[in-house]
């Protein structure tokens, strides 16, 4: 089972939330969610932080790399065709030379397989590292975007893809993945191919509007969503009225807590000393039991699969990136 | 006309909520810009009215024509980012996962793909409750924030202050180092960078300032819930000093940074904000003053 | 020499334009001459990502000795513009065109 933990907006107690829900998983190795193995994948790559609450063993650790091309001055023509058909502003032909920025790069290879002189080869270039730590009760896999790269959905892509592999779908693997905040691309390539969404807001104005964005961008994934509250208590009703009058499930509010903040500012995890903490932990537990049994008629709209047209070519790398 | 661009490197540092209380402070007296468009928020304490809407245009997706298509499937082939499916029977590019690369358009025999431009959002010019006009956008589902809408959004902002005849233009700046930013700052006669004592705040406020002495834009800073952490609060001044940034004020941390949010208001409204208030009131003078100056 | 300059118009009364990527006019002066040209960057505004490069391109292709703006090229147009083989001067960005030349005859600028 796929679950993402996402929001709207930063600061919300998304990475507090995944990382607590991953210890409870663990160790309560539920009957029905299938968690022999519980894996907790942190996609926020341009800044991971909630490694910064488990301690663990590093257990592989590799460089993760995007597709860039690079110039063969020894086979150009110069005739420019590259800096055509580059839709990106990524190649440049300045007199008698070619320039790539990787930055703008989008790795599409249409520069490199379109050059008639094959003087473009993509190359891969570091863009960020891998890590996998095994934690006392869980599997942790984050990646982190070297300085400089801004393409965040390429190593995201690709974590996810060493998550799937290694650890795939079947009844004892049940991976959690703490999504970068916000809605925009990186977001949409963390959560397109989960089974559910977990949205995490606060009840004020802000979580309420950022929290509406976030669910418009849900539906349009055909992704079943539900709400968790956090630091509920301080704020107002607006969240609740929203998710009432679209439907949306509320799977828990966290109550709004002074010790789970200072708890949070040693690194520490919180529901084994806030008991509240511990019951919304349970009470999500249930509900993704429920979602995964099929018992729940969860707000959604199942999109129709679609038969992917692409053929895979054993030639053709993992897309985006990873080496040839 | 002075403009005045508001950055923090990183989100989170309270740099909307005071970029927002200077617009109040300021009131009639300029034009407000919200280019942190990713994360614009900056309209949930202004109140903009949306008087006037424009769609916005940037980067193109294909279409593919089921009239001319032969079904040979080598857009398919070529796509890395696997947006063509076979959808009952027919080639079909799904616009979440197409990036616009054009690939497929360029290589497809009958040419039955065409890249359109995407509405991506739209940009507004509205009336604040402060009494001044602000230009912010909006932006679509998966869709980012670009130098190019950076750019529109502050050409609007200069054009509306022309017409208007108001002095300054404060812009609410793009997080990050990449194309938003610099389109932010390129043109800027003051930048203040807000940030906070830790060490990703210390980090991200290094690398932007970069980009600002490159530009040689004078900067000023804010420190915000700088009790939080002394220590690198210390840091941080170092680094005012050692690279002549003018050190405007330090804040505490304080929840009615929140509390006033949750009322909708701007910190300088908000009733019991005291001490805050008489901070950010006097952090605009002094931001004034510098400006003035440059 | 020739002296280019970014500018918001084609006149020497024009604004110098100080921004670099984004430019509305790139202006060239042929001091031999006397003779000023101009080429039209407002479709620069349609360029999402990467507008700096593009707009540094055309200073390559034009080949002034000497660019003069406002405040400078972001870290991608410097390379492209480190190519061109030109000395670069900023800080006029509050300037006319007229008054920029003036000021860089007189060496009032600071190169980049």
């Amino acid at each position: 089972m796929k679950i993402a933990i996402a929001s709207g907006k930063g600061g919300t107690g998304k990475t507090t939330l995944s990382t607590n829900l991953a210890q409870y998983l663990a160790e309560r190795k539920r009957q029905i969610l299938p968690s022999d193995h519980v894996i907790l994948t942190d996609l926020d790559v341009e800044e991971p932080n909630s490694g910064l609450f488990i301690q663990g063993e590093l257990r592989h650790q590799e460089d993760r790399h995007k597709m860039i091309p690079s110039w063969d001055k020894s086979k150009c023509s110069l005739c420019g065709i590259c800096q055509q058909v580059c839709n990106f502003n990524a190649v440049i032909k300045l007199g008698d030379q070619i320039m790539v920025f990787p930055e703008l790069c989008h790795s599409c290879y249409a520069c490199s397989e379109l050059c008639p002189d094959n003087a473009l080869p993509m190359v891969p270039e570091k863009m960020g590292v891998l890590r996998q730590t095994e934690a006392e009760k869980f599997t942790f896999v984050e990646s982190k975007l070297d300085i400089g790269q801004e393409q965040a959905v390429p190593l995201i892509s690709q974590t996810i893809d060493y998550v799937e592999t290694h650890f795939p779908e079947n009844s004892s693997n049940m991976k959690l993945y703490d999504s970068p905040p916000g809605t925009s691309c990186p977001v949409i390539e963390a959560v397109k191919d989960v089974d559910f969404i977990i949205l995490v807001t606060e009840a004020t104005p802000f979580g309420l509007h950022d929290l509406t964005l976030a669910v418009d961008t849900m539906r349009k994934l055909a992704k079943p969503c539900g709400v968790v509250i956090n630091r509920y208590g301080i704020g107002n009703a607006g969240v609740e009225s929203y998710c009432r009058d679209e439907g949306i499930d509320i799977l828990a509010r966290i109550p709004n807590d002074r010790r789970a903040a200072e708890l949070y500012s040693r690194g520490k995890l919180m529901y084994k000393e806030i008991p509240e903490i511990a019951e919304a932990l349970e009470q999500i537990t249930q509900y993704l039991e429920a979602e995964y049994t099929g018992k729940k008629g969860t707000e959604a709209l199942k999109g129709k699969p679609a038969e992917t047209a692409r053929k895979t070519s054993s030639s053709k790398t993992e897309h985006r990136g990873g080496t040839e | 006309m002075k403009e005045i661009v508001v950055i923090s490197g990183k989100g989170g540092t309270g740099k909307t909520s005071i970029t927002a209380s200077f617009a109040f402070l300021s009131g009639k007296d300029m034009v407000a810009a919200d280019c942190d468009v990713d994360a614009a928020d900056m309209h949930l304490l202004m109140k903009p009215d949306f008087a006037h809407s424009e769609p916005f245009y940037s980067g193109v997706i294909a279409e593919i024509d089921k009239e001319t298509c032969i079904h040979c499937g080598k857009c398919a082939e070529v796509c890395r980012f696997d947006a063509i499916s076979i959808i009952n029977g027919e080639y079909y590019a799904d616009p979440i996962s197409c990036e616009g690369c054009g690939y497929c358009s360029r290589i497809c025999p009958p040419k039955a793909i065409t890249m359109q431009e995407q509405n991506v959002g739209d940009w507004y010019r509205s009336s604040t409750k402060a009494g001044n006009t602000m230009i912010h956008a909006r932006l679509g589902i998966g869709a980012e924030n670009s130098g190019k809408l950076v750019a529109k959004v502050k050409n609007e902002a200069k054009a509306e202050a022309k017409q208007e005849g108001k002095e300054l233009v404060l812009v609410d700046g793009s997080p990050g180092i990449g194309c938003p930013v610099v389109s932010s700052l390129s043109g800027a006669d003051l930048v203040v960078l807000v940030t906070e004592p830790t060490l990703s705040g210390l980090h991200d406020i290094k690398r932007v300032y970069e980009l600002v002495h490159k530009f040689k834009i004078p900067a000023a800073c804010i420190i915000n819930k700088a009790d939080v952490n002394p220590e690198i609060t210390e840091q941080i001044k170092d680094f005012l000093e050692q690279e002549k940034i003018e050190h405007i004020a330090d804040f505490p941390y304080d929840e009615n940074f929140t509390r006033s949010m949750t009322m909708g208001q701007t910190i300088v409204e908000y009733e019991d904000a005291g001490d805050l208030k008489d901070k950010l009131q006097a952090s605009w003078l002094k931001v004034q003053e510098l400006v003035a100056t440059s | 020499m020739k002296i280019a300059f970014t500018a918001k118009g084609t006149a020497w009364e024009s604004a110098v334009d100080p921004r670099f990527g984004r430019t509305d006019y790139i202006l060239v002066f042929d001091e031999e001459s006397g003779e000023m040209s101009s080429v039209d960057n407002r479709d620069i505004a349609d360029t999402a990502h990467g507008a700096g490069p593009q707009t540094a391109k055309k200073l390559f292709d034009l080949n002034p000795d000497v660019l003069i703006t406002g405040n400078g090229p972001g870290g991608n147009a410097e390379a492209v513009l480190k190519k061109a083989a030109l000395k670069m001067y900023a800080g006029a960005g509050a300037m006319t065109v007229k008054e920029a030349y003036e000021a860089y005859k007189n060496g009032e600028l600071k190169e980049f």
